[in-house]
Formats: C-alpha cells, sequence, structure tokens
C-alpha cells in the first residue's frame, strides 16, 4: 500500500530539511580547542579567535535569533537601528510604490503597442535596448539627477519592474484570437469598449504573468539597492548586520526576504489563476 | 497664537525669513522670563548686525576680521542698544533647528555620533540626526544633494570636491578635524612572519576610497621603503565593514583602516595589527566634519551651534577617563553596531595586537578639532604625487579656502580648549620633514612619485 502523493512528498521535504540542518550543525562545530593565550587577552578578543568557535552560526544560533526578532519585530531604537518589522514594512512600502507606477506605466503602453503594429515597430528598438540592462546600473544616474536616494530606490524598482509587464501586455494584446475582434467589430463596438470586455479579459492571464514576474524582480532588486543607498529597509539591514559581521541576522534576514518573496509571488499567482479561462 | 508659541516661531524661522509667520519688528513679543529677554536682546543685535551688513559672507568676513566684541562694541558707541553678546552662533536666533548628519559607521566618526547619545547637539539647541550611510561616495552624494546638512568624511574628501577631483567641483569646507590617529596596518595572519615590507611585493591592500588618508599614508609608508605602490603592489578601495570579511576570504593581503575595522579583524582572529598609522605620522589629521559652503554661509547661526557641538564633543573625547563611557555610547547597532569590547579598545588604546600581546597605546586614537592649513596642503601634494590632480594646484589657497581654522579657532576658546597660535606648522613623517610653504618642491622630492 502506498500513502497519498502529498505525504510521501511531506516526508521527502522533512528528509531534505533534517539533512540539511543536520550537516550544517556539523560544519559549524568548529575546532573547540582553546587558543594558546594569556587571560588577558582572551578577553579582548572574541570566541573564535579564543575558543576556536566557528565563525559561521549552526542552526540554533540562526532559530534563537529568528524567534527574537519574531517575538519584537517592531522596535525602533534610533534612526539606525530598528526592528525587522519596520525595515520590512519600509521595502515593501518602496516595491509597491514603483510597482504601482510601472503598472499604470506598462499596461497602458503595452495596450498601445499590442493593438498598433506601427507603434510595436517603432517602439521596438528603445525597448530591446532598454530591457537587459540591470536595473542598479541606473543608480548612480537615479541619485545624480532625482537627488533623492529613496525616491532613487523607487525609480529602480519602477524601471525593473516595467520591462517583464510592457512585453507581456504587449505580447498578449496582440495574441487575442482574431475571431473575437472581428466578432467585435461586427457588432460595432466602440474601441473603448472593446478594449475593456475583449482585449482585457482575453490578455488578463499573459497580462498578470508579467506582473508576476514584475514583483518577483523587484522584490530582488530591493534589496541591493537598499544596500547601496542605506538607511531603511531590509536591505539596509542586511548591509548594516554584514557591517557588524553578524552572520547570524544576515541568515535571519535572507529567510525573511525569501517568505516575502514567497508571499509577493503567491498573492499574484492567486489572481493570475483568478482571470485564467479555458478555451 | 500664544507667546511662547510666537516666540517659538521666530527662533525657528529667523530674522531673514520672509514666511510671514512672526512678527519681524519685536513689538509683539511680550515675554516675562529673564532668559527670554535676553535671548531677545540678543537676538535683536543679531538681527541689528545683520540689518548693517546684509550680505552673510561679507558679515562674516568682517567679523572675523575685526573680531565680533569690537564691532559690537563699535556699534553700541553708535547706537544706544545694550549689547550683550557675540554676534556669530551665540544666543541668534538658529535658522534651522533639524537636522540630518551622514556618518560612516568607523570611530572616526566618534564627535559626530556621541554627541547625539551624550546630548551635545542639544545643548547648544539642535536636534541633530546621525545617519549611517553605506561608503563615502554614497555619504558625497547625499550630502552634494542637500539630504544632508552636513557629514563625516575623509579629511581629503572636502579638497578633493572644492578642486573637482573625482567629482563635479562644489565649494567645500571643513571646519573641523575629529580624529587624528586612529588608523592602523592589518595583515591577514598568514603573514605574521612578513613584517618587512619589503616582503611584500605582490600582495593586494585595501584601503577605504581612493581620496583618503588612509590611501596617502599607505602609499607613503610603503613609497619609503622601496616598494612602488601603483606597480609593486595592488590596492584597491573597499569599504570599511567589508574589509575583515575580505581578510578572512583571502581576497586581499591586509588594508589600511580606519578603527573598529582593525580591531575587529584582530577580535575574529583573522588578522594582527602590523602597525598603528600614528608610527608613520605621529598626530596625523584623519576623519573630518564637513558642510558645504552654502551651508555655512546661509545658516552661519545653525552652522556655528553645529560646529560648537562637534568641538565640544571633541573635548570631551579628548579625555582620557571619558573613552569607556564614550565606547559604551556609540557602539549599539544605532550607531556603530560592533561589540563593545572592541571600540573600548580603540578608544582607550589598551588592545590585542593578534600576535597574543596585550598592547598600550594611550593615543591611538585621538581627537584634536584644530584644522591646520599645512594638513591641506600636504593632502594637496599627495594628490599631484599620485597623479590624481595633474593640473597646478594653488596650495595655501585651496587649503585656507576649505580648511576653516579661524572659526574652528574661535568656537574651541569658548569651549574652555586653547586653540594653537598659527595655523600652519611643520611636522615630520617617517624622518621627512615637511614645510607648508614648499609644497611644489616637496611633491618633487620623492624618488616615487606619478608626476
Amino acid at each position: 500500500m502506498t500513502a497519498p502523493l502529498g505525504l510521501r512528498a511531506a516526508i521527502v521535504s522533512l528528509t531534505v530539511f533534517g539533512v540539511f540542518i543536520a550537516v550544517w550543525q556539523l560544519g559549524t562545530q568548529g575546532s573547540g580547542i582553546a587558543a594558546d593565550m594569556t587571560p588577558e587577552y582572551a578577553k579582548l578578543v572574541g570566541a573564535t579567535a579564543s575558543q576556536g568557535v566557528s565563525a559561521m552560526p549552526g542552526p540554533g544560533e540562526v532559530g534563537a535569533k529568528l524567534l527574537e526578532h519574531f517575538a519584537d519585530p517592531f522596535y525602533d531604537r534610533g534612526s539606525n537601528d530598528k526592528g525587522l518589522g519596520i525595515q520590512l514594512a519600509f521595502s515593501l512600502g518602496r516595491v509597491l510604490l514603483g510597482y504601482a507606477l510601472a503598472v499604470l506605466v506598462a499596461i497602458p503602453v503595452g495596450f498601445l503597442i499590442g493593438m498598433s503594429p506601427l507603434m510595436s515597430r517603432a517602439l521596438d528598438p528603445f525597448i530591446q535596448i532598454l530591457k537587459p540592462i540591470s536595473p542598479l546600473a541606473w543608480m548612480p544616474l537615479a541619485l545624480y539627477t532625482i537627488k533623492d536616494s529613496s525616491l532613487s530606490a523607487i525609480f529602480v524598482i519602477f524601471i525593473c519592474s516595467l520591462w517583464p509587464m510592457l512585453i507581456n501586455t504587449a505580447f498578449g494584446v496582440a495574441a487575442v484570437r482574431r475571431e473575437w475582434l472581428n466578432v467585435a467589430r461586427t457588432l460595432e463596438v466602440s474601441p473603448l469598449r472593446k478594449a475593456f470586455t475583449v482585449i482585457l479579459p482575453a490578455a488578463a492571464p499573459t497580462i498578470l504573468t508579467g506582473m508576476r514576474i514584475s514583483v518577483g524582480i523587484a522584490w530582488l532588486v530591493i534589496v541591493a539597492a537598499e544596500m547601496l543607498v542605506g538607511g531603511t529597509g531590509i536591505g539596509y539591514f542586511v548591509w548594516n548586520e554584514w557591517n557588524n559581521l553578524s552572520i547570524t541576522n544576515v541568515i535571519v534576514a535572507i529567510l525573511v526576504i525569501g517568505l516575502v518573496g514567497m508571499v509577493l509571488d503567491q498573492m499574484l499567482a492567486r489572481l493570475t489563476r483568478l482571470v485564467t479561462y479555458s478555451e | 497664537m500664544s507667546a511662547s508659541d510666537k516666540n517659538k516661531n521666530a527662533h525657528l524661522h529667523g530674522t531673514n525669513c520672509g514666511c510671514g509667520a512672526h512678527a519681524h519688528d519685536g513689538e509683539s513679543t511680550p515675554l516675562h522670563e529673564d532668559s527670554e529677554e535676553n535671548r531677545l536682546t540678543a537676538y535683536t543685535e543679531a538681527a541689528l548686525m545683520r540689518a548693517i551688513i546684509p550680505d552673510a559672507v561679507t558679515r562674516r568676513t568682517f567679523l572675523s576680521a575685526v573680531g565680533a566684541s569690537t564691532a559690537l562694541a563699535a556699534l553700541s558707541s553708535i547706537l544706544p542698544l545694550g549689547f550683550a553678546g557675540e554676534v556669530l552662533a551665540q544666543a541668534a536666533p538658529l535658522e534651522k533647528k533639524d537636522l540630518k548628519i551622514g556618518f560612516i559607521p568607523i570611530t572616526c566618526a566618534t564627535p559626530i555620533i556621541m554627541a547625539a547619545p551624550l546630548g551635545f547637539y542639544s545643548k547648544h539647541g539642535l536636534n541633530v540626526e546621525v545617519i549611517k550611510t553605506a561608503g563615502w561616495a554614497v555619504i558625497r552624494d547625499k550630502t552634494l544633494n542637500k539630504e544632508y546638512d552636513a557629514a563625516h568624511m575623509l579629511s581629503p574628501m572636502p579638497l578633493a570636491i572644492t578642486i573637482g577631483a573625482g567629482s563635479t567641483a562644489v565649494p567645500y569646507t571643513m571646519p573641523a578635524v575629529e580624529n587624528i590617529n586612529g588608523q592602523a596596518i592589518t595583515l591577514a595572519m598568514k603573514h605574521k612572519d612578513k613584517r618587512d615590507p619589503k616582503d611584500w611585493r605582490g600582495f593586494k591592500f585595501a584601503v577605504p576610497f581612493d581620496y583618503s588618508m588612509h590611501n596617502y599614508l599607505l602609499r607613503y609608508y610603503l613609497a619609503e621603503h622601496g616598494i612602488d605602490p601603483d606597480q609593486d603592489v595592488q590596492t584597491r578601495a573597499v569599504p570599511p565593514p567589508e574589509m575583515v570579511a575580505n581578510l578572512r576570504a583571502d581576497n586581499i593581503d591586509g588594508f589600511l583602516a580606519p578603527d573598529p575595522v582593525n580591531q575587529r579583524a584582530v577580535y575574529d582572529g583573522v588578522g594582527f595589527i602590523h602597525l598603528l598609522s600614528k608610527e608613520i605620522w605621529e598626530g596625523h589629521p584623519c576623519c573630518a566634519f564637513a558642510a558645504s559652503k552654502e551651508f555655512v554661509t546661509q545658516l552661519p547661526n545653525t552652522y556655528g551651534a553645529l560646529l560648537k557641538a562637534i568641538i565640544d564633543a571633541t573635548a570631551f573625547a579628548t579625555k582620557a577617563e571619558n573613552r569607556k563611557q564614550i565606547a559604551e555610547a556609540i557602539a549599539p547597532a544605532n550607531y556603530l553596531n560592533q561589540p563593545v569590547t572592541v571600540v573600548e579598545q580603540v578608544l582607550t588604546g589598551t588592545y590585542a595586537d593578534g600576535l597574543g600581546k596585550v598592547q598600550t597605546v594611550p593615543n591611538r586614537i585621538d581627537f584634536a578639532p584644530f584644522p591646520y592649513e599645512s594638513f591641506a596642503v600636504w593632502i594637496l601634494t599627495q594628490m599631484k604625487r599620485w597623479g590624481q590632480v595633474k593640473t597646478d594646484i594653488d596650495y595655501a589657497g585651496v587649503a585656507k579656502q576649505v580648511f576653516l581654522a579661524t572659526d574652528a579657532a574661535k568656537l574651541m576658546k569658548e569651549v574652555g580648549l586653547t586653540p594653537p597660535e598659527s595655523t600652519t606648522k611643520s611636522f615630520t613623517i617617517m624622518g621627512k620633514t615637511f614645510d607648508p610653504a614648499k609644497p611644489e618642491e616637496y611633491v618633487q622630492s620623492f624618488a616615487i612619485k606619478r608626476v
């Protein structure tokens, strides 16, 4: 008799996790040999130097730190030391703002490109050149022209979420089936109504796929952008803890970044499922 | 609107403010407390001084030329007014109270940072937010685009910005040095037997920034030992926080870095302190408090109060008995984000050297605010020496324009320090004497140079 697939998958997942934790624990044992030094000297250096403790934290330490952060996510001890929750809120705020701006630009322009072969041909070279540019490459230029680091970060999010949405929207709109457009034409539907009642529902799954890709990229980029400009946000948190060589906190941040990224992605996946239709 | 509100507004907006939210003539300020009256007198005097010489630059030049008290004495002989205080940055209303100051999390920034938790800014009527910043280029850009009112910079940076080396040229000023000494050469543990710089050919070194004392001192040290810093070794700019990690990862062989980076490398067992920078040049300037010329001239009272707070904090930091308290105040995550013991070892000068010995060097880092113009001249000679500046430099002119020695001297007296008599001095670096009057000859005197 075999157990249901879900259960088997869960068992495999747990085993992988268990092996990973065990290897991690073993790998961070450290030499454990106390170095040969006077007690006064040993007091002045860290445990890594004096007792051979591994510089890499073990799973226990990371777990404890994680609980500590979850217990008090919104503390505020001055402008350079805020809780993980506050930092995440700053990052999410920037991502959502930049992303919303990108939606406002990408979807109308994508419609235009998708519906007009002329515009499609005319704008194509620009899109092809601008698309592959790493969003962070815009950062110095943004800092120099916008003259505000927070707005620059938002601009970088905007520019990186723009292209997947734009291209997917254009593609989705252009790929709406001829028959449906012809029916609309036969019924003498106004262009605006055609766009909203025929093209939009037909292209919605493709558009949302583009939006899903975009939000993923935006979340990837915000961490890097905040590491560059500093101040607030989860990226700044990583940088600040890196500054303190606190690998434990860096790992905690990595886990949290992963979790939030997954939630964002799942939200758009749900939305995509809502608008998906079968022919 | 209550009287106290009005008074607050007058202070917030200053006399030249055209916002209309406050009275300019002083008739509508029925204040009762003595202190308020005193402040009002000073306020009227300052306003009068402004009315007589409206242009901020001229006024400041005039005041510093004749001395504020002389100017006031002269004025009060003509005008029937009871002049009570000095004009520059005394009880005169602050144009702006909420300030943002950027810093890099290193012990060089001690006076700027500690002035926040230990209340030096609030003592001088300012509400300052000190903001940790990711790197020197970012701090430069954020100050240039006015997100920060003033910043912690490396002392060559205001000079470089002013003459436009490595950035757009913006007139910049450096009203105070923050710390002297306070750097060290740290090498990876595997090089503990290579203590002679002649064995360092092929090494990869890190310095915090191209325009830094660290870069110039490392180059100087190497060149004096016959190692060409451009050809025999590699030097690259690495932000201080990443240096220890790079040393651990074996990406670099060593660095000349600001503390606490050196001590942190020892703390984590990845490096040892080869040489303190004070052994290269005893009393060299390191980091600085910098602000744009615009800030200094347009908000003279705020600038005065801020500089006074910094000099006051510096005076506090000079005393050895305060160092432990400072270490505890600046070590938390909000500021340096380092273990307290690391910061304490740097500030007290009793430290582990990474080779198993406890060393005692009380002036490993010291704090002395006076921005000698000859420091600036030396820095400019090194920019010239290493080819960062190709054109001719007006050494003395740039030094005088950027390093505001006169202001610092005046405010040092007010907080009880004794400023030096002269704004220039000669000094000796690794046995070689520098004469600030002959910068070009000094540049030419080196065997290894890029001129």
